[in-house]
């Protein structure tokens, strides 16, 4: 029988527990399971592989969906009926909405059945904190590989490499503008948020982040030329100058459209030299202190309570430092600590009680009351988490989801909270649940020794539910499974 | 083309006349957990059309030849005629609101009204109930719609940080403190309403069923003494009331039966003339702020003219504000609907016969107490080098501006109060209400 404080820590480092979660969690004991989490190596089991084989638009890469969605609309411009022009812009709608679905539905298999559960939170987490919108012209057609190719593999390692990666993305190269940007018609969307957001937190904020408008303006000309081509065709670029072009898919820095003057950012000087200068300046900002704690700060958060320990942040951030940076280490250090422990052992007592996001919501739901079945039909989870307040992809500004109590605990949110909770127990067709349950006991033991942490008043409303199914919902509705 | 209608004033009496027999149906609804806001306090409808309507063929230059030369395909006519079908109806300021009106007023207008209004909204504008304001709009020239819409909801000036930031009605109902009721009529909560105040939200379409009650009684049960339990309670006592109210709004419509059968034809659960009356009673009785969506005006391709796309979904919205209005009842003096969108659409017509993301818009501000007949803020005539980057309107009257200059009157805010709601905006009294 595993012990509260057992569930409760497999609630926090996984999507929430399941009989497959915790039957591993107890051969390896809790030290070695978390060594094994953070030490994973982004490969999906075969069974979930199987799955993702059939979602055929993952199998394309962005630069070829970009180059061919380019072609099309260069097509569609050309087409002389209206109604033609009209059906096939319904058509490229409909491929492009498509692609993003198939991301979803990878994504959330992973969620749901991956072996590196705390790999899939993490993915999740920094395609919060890189947020980008898909609803943005082209990136529909770069999400998928944005997240599989660029996001998760790196979601243990190093930070730097994060920030390198989505900053060669065409996802967020479009979503941010970057891609517009070239010397003399500067965008400085990129390097702002680039700043604010993913690196040193708000100017003046609690990260302990100084920068300046001229700070902004400044990155903002070293990432010139930092953009995308989707022609299919090589850019012109003066002999002199083409040494300097760095491409790889339709990534491109293109040395024509970037600004060679020298720029001070954060009193830092850097020579203009190419595509050098954007590993020095990257280097730069996730040195800078303020972005170890900037980034320590909201691990804390997500982890470990909305107003996190100021003692495990500095200690997190110290870690940051020391290991330039190196992910892995900073968790290991967090979920270590006294105060990530505590928080488990007793958290009303260190106002450690999480209320779920509703993805949180919605997974650790799905795992506890689908556990040992097969979700094949992932869409209804979809039209939850939108009724939730918080579609995939679909935040339109940078900042991604907050997260904490107050971004989700509104009355409508509440009452629709307890509508999903019920929508779920009943959704086994339309999730396309395989009938066949060969681990209902390991189920029922699960669920036993989840309600057995309940509070009375909740166990009274278990005991009265007028059926299994009311119930189930009653479970997934009440306080305690709100909360992590 | 259109069916024989009351006028607006006699169907106003005609309600209130049947609307006494109708008592008993309402006897169902309660007092509820929430304070009832003060009578004096005037409500605030917020209605945002998503997607950037075409502000120029709703409040159509017909006083422009560059607007017909701009529009070969979608203008909306020039009227030759008074109420001529099919053109636009010329919006004359009406005597005494200051401004000069000319003996040939009609002949000589520079606006016209698109004609889907002509039995909705137009008497309003009779009335002296509605105003536009013409160039309307924000700075932010992304074009885009998401950004745009978030931009305007959170009310700060563009470029100002983005990080979690809160909606300006929010702000507002902060700053009226327990004056302040709002709600938002939508699904999730809106990025305007988002904030600090907890403010419940509802969906009116649909067949607004009430939350089964077994089940949520035993909810309630579990989190009883909890910190969530009153948000929980506020919810789930506002989805009941939306049903109550639904049933109550069915009743008092079959007994009207015939009289209604003749001049409206049947709404179905999805029409907005259907949220919009559950929408005012709820605002008649509950809320002061209110907040509700309408999408689908985003009209690239074949929009139309006088008739098409566009105009029924002008129909749709102004059949439903109307019947807002007369479901405000006594309220409606006291009352104040502020239509926008995120901004404008292109001058010229595309190849699509429709027309693309443009920058300033127009926005409808009507209510009972409003002064209305009139354009407020600033204009300017319409020729090629007027536009703005050379194919939008221009944004002469800018939101927040405007807004504070209203809310300043509304509520007797200090200008402490308008710049918490509106940080770093000054008023602009364009004498809307």
């Amino acid at each position: 029988m595993p012990t509260p404080e057992d569930l409760r820590w497999l609630g926090r480092v996984t999507w929430g527990v399941d009989s497959a979660t915790l039957a591993q969690y107890q051969v390896l004991g809790r030290d070695a399971y978390l060594e094994e989490q953070l030490t994973s190596a982004a490969k999906d089991a075969p069974e979930l592989a199987a799955q993702l084989v059939t979602l055929p638009l993952l199998g394309r890469s962005a630069a070829e969906l970009l180059i061919a969605a380019r072609a099309e609309q260069q097509r569609i411009n050309a087409l002389t009926d209206e109604d033609d022009k009209r059906r096939a812009r319904g058509e490229e709608r409909r491929a492009a909405n498509e692609a993003v679905l198939q991301a979803a539905q990878r994504q959330l298999l992973r969620n749901l059945y991956s072996q590196e559960p705390l790999r899939e939170q993490m993915t999740w987490f920094w395609m919060n904190h890189f947020n980008v919108f898909s609803n943005k012209g082209g990136v529909r057609w770069a999400l998928a590989e944005f997240e599989d190719h660029d996001i998760r593999p790196r979601a243990l390692g190093k930070f730097s490499d994060l920030v390198m990666a989505t900053l060669t993305s065409p996802a967020m190269l479009i979503y941010l503008d970057n891609a517009q940007s070239r010397a003399g018609k500067i965008n400085e969307n990129y390097a702002r948020e680039l700043m604010e957001l993913h690196t040193l937190g708000v100017s003046e904020g609690t990260s302990g982040s100084h920068y300046s408008q001229e700070d902004v303006q400044e990155l903002a000309r070293v990432l010139t030329g930092v953009g995308l081509n989707a022609t299919g065709e090589a850019p012109r670029i003066a002999p002199k100058l083409r040494a300097l072009l760095v491409s790889h898919g339709v990534f491109e820095f293109n040395p024509a459209r970037h600004d060679f003057g020298e720029k001070t950012v954060l009193g830092h000087r850097i020579a203009g030299r190419g595509f050098e200068e954007v590993r020095e300046v990257i280097d730069l900002l996730c040195r800078q202190p303020a972005t170890a704690r900037h980034i320590s700060k909201k691990l804390a958060r997500y982890f470990v309570a909305d107003e996190p320990p100021p003692s495990l942040v500095d200690a997190m951030t110290r870690t940051f430092l020391a290991t330039d940076g190196d992910l892995k280490s900073v968790l290991r250090v967090m979920f270590h600590s006294t105060e990530f422990n505590e928080a488990v052992r007793l958290p009303e007592q260190h106002a450690a009680l999480k209320l779920k996001m509703p993805m949180q919501f919605v997974i650790s739901s799905l795992r506890m009351q689908y556990d040992g079945e097969r979700i094949t039909s992932v869409r209804p989870i979809l039209g939850w988490l939108n009724q939730l307040g918080q579609p995939m992809y679909g935040r339109v500004t940078p900042d991604g989801y907050a997260d904490g109590e107050a971004a989700w605990s509104s009355p409508g949110q509440w009452v629709k909270r307890f509508e999903v909770a019920q929508a779920m127990v009943h959704a086994s067709q339309v999730l396309g649940v395989s009938t066949a349950s060969t681990s209902s006991a390991r189920r029922d033991a699960l669920t036993r020794a989840t309600v057995a942490t309940f509070s009375a008043p909740t166990k009274v409303a278990l005991a009265q539910a007028t059926n299994t199914q009311e119930r189930h919902a009653l479970m997934l509705a009440s306080p305690e499974w709100m909360m992590r | 083309m259109t069916d024989a209608r009351f006028s607006t004033a006699r169907r106003a009496q005609l309600q209130r006349a049947l609307s006494l027999l109708a008592v008993s149906a309402l006897e169902g609804v309660t007092s509820r957990a929430w304070a009832t806001p003060q009578q004096s306090t005037p409500r605030l409808l917020v209605v945002f059309l998503r997607g950037a309507y075409d502000a120029a063929n709703v409040l159509v230059p017909v006083g422009s030849d560059f607007y017909y030369e701009a529009r070969p395909t979608i203008a909306i006519a020039r009227p030759q005629r008074v109420l001529e079908q099919g053109a636009a109806i010329p919006l004359v300021p009406l005597q005494g609101t200051g401004e000069a009106v000319p003996a040939n007023a009609e002949q000589s207008a520079q606006w016209g009204m698109h004609p889907a209004w002509r039995d909705s909204l137009y008497p309003f504008w009779m009335q002296g109930q509605l105003a536009v304001v013409p160039f309307a709009g924000t700075h932010d020239m992304s074009r885009s719609h998401f950004e745009t819409q978030d931009s305007i909801e959170a009310g700060l000036a563009p470029g100002a940080g983005i990080e979690h930031r809160s909606g300006f009605l929010n702000r507002l109902a902060e700053v009226l403190a327990g004056r302040g009721q709002a709600v938002a009529f939508t699904d999730g909560l809106p990025a305007i309403l988002a904030g600090a105040q907890s403010v419940p939200n509802v969906s009116l379409k649909g067949n607004a069923r009430a939350p089964q009650s077994h089940y949520m009684q035993a909810v309630q049960q579990m989190y009883a003494g909890t910190r969530h339990a009153p948000l929980i309670a506020q919810g789930l006592d506002l989805r009941t009331t939306v049903a109550e109210e639904a049933r109550a709004m069915q009743a008092k419509d079959a007994m009207h039966g015939e009289m209604q059968a003749a001049s409206r034809k049947a709404m179905s659960a999805q029409s907005f003339e259907t949220e919009a009356r559950r929408m005012a009673s709820l605002m008649r009785d509950r809320f002061n702020l209110g907040f509700i969506d309408v999408g689908g005006w985003d009209t690239h391709v074949n929009q139309g003219a006088a008739q098409g796309a566009l105009a029924d979904k002008l129909t749709g919205l102004g059949n439903g504000l109307s019947l807002f209005a007369q479901e405000m009842e006594g309220e409606w003096d006291n009352t104040v609907v502020v239509v926008l969108s995120e901004f404008g659409r292109t001058f010229r017509e595309n190849g699509t016969r429709g027309t693309d993301h443009g920058h300033g818009s127009a926005y409808w501000v009507l209510g009972g107490g409003v002064r209305g007949g009139r354009f407020a803020g600033d204009q300017i005539s319409l020729v090629p080098k007027t536009l703005n980057e050379g194919r939008d309107w221009p944004v002469l009257n800018e939101y927040r501006a405007m807004f504070a200059g209203m809310f300043r009157h509304m509520y007797g805010l200090s200008a402490t109060q308008l710049a918490q709601v509106f940080p770093g905006a000054g008023a602009r009294d364009l004498g809307l209400v």
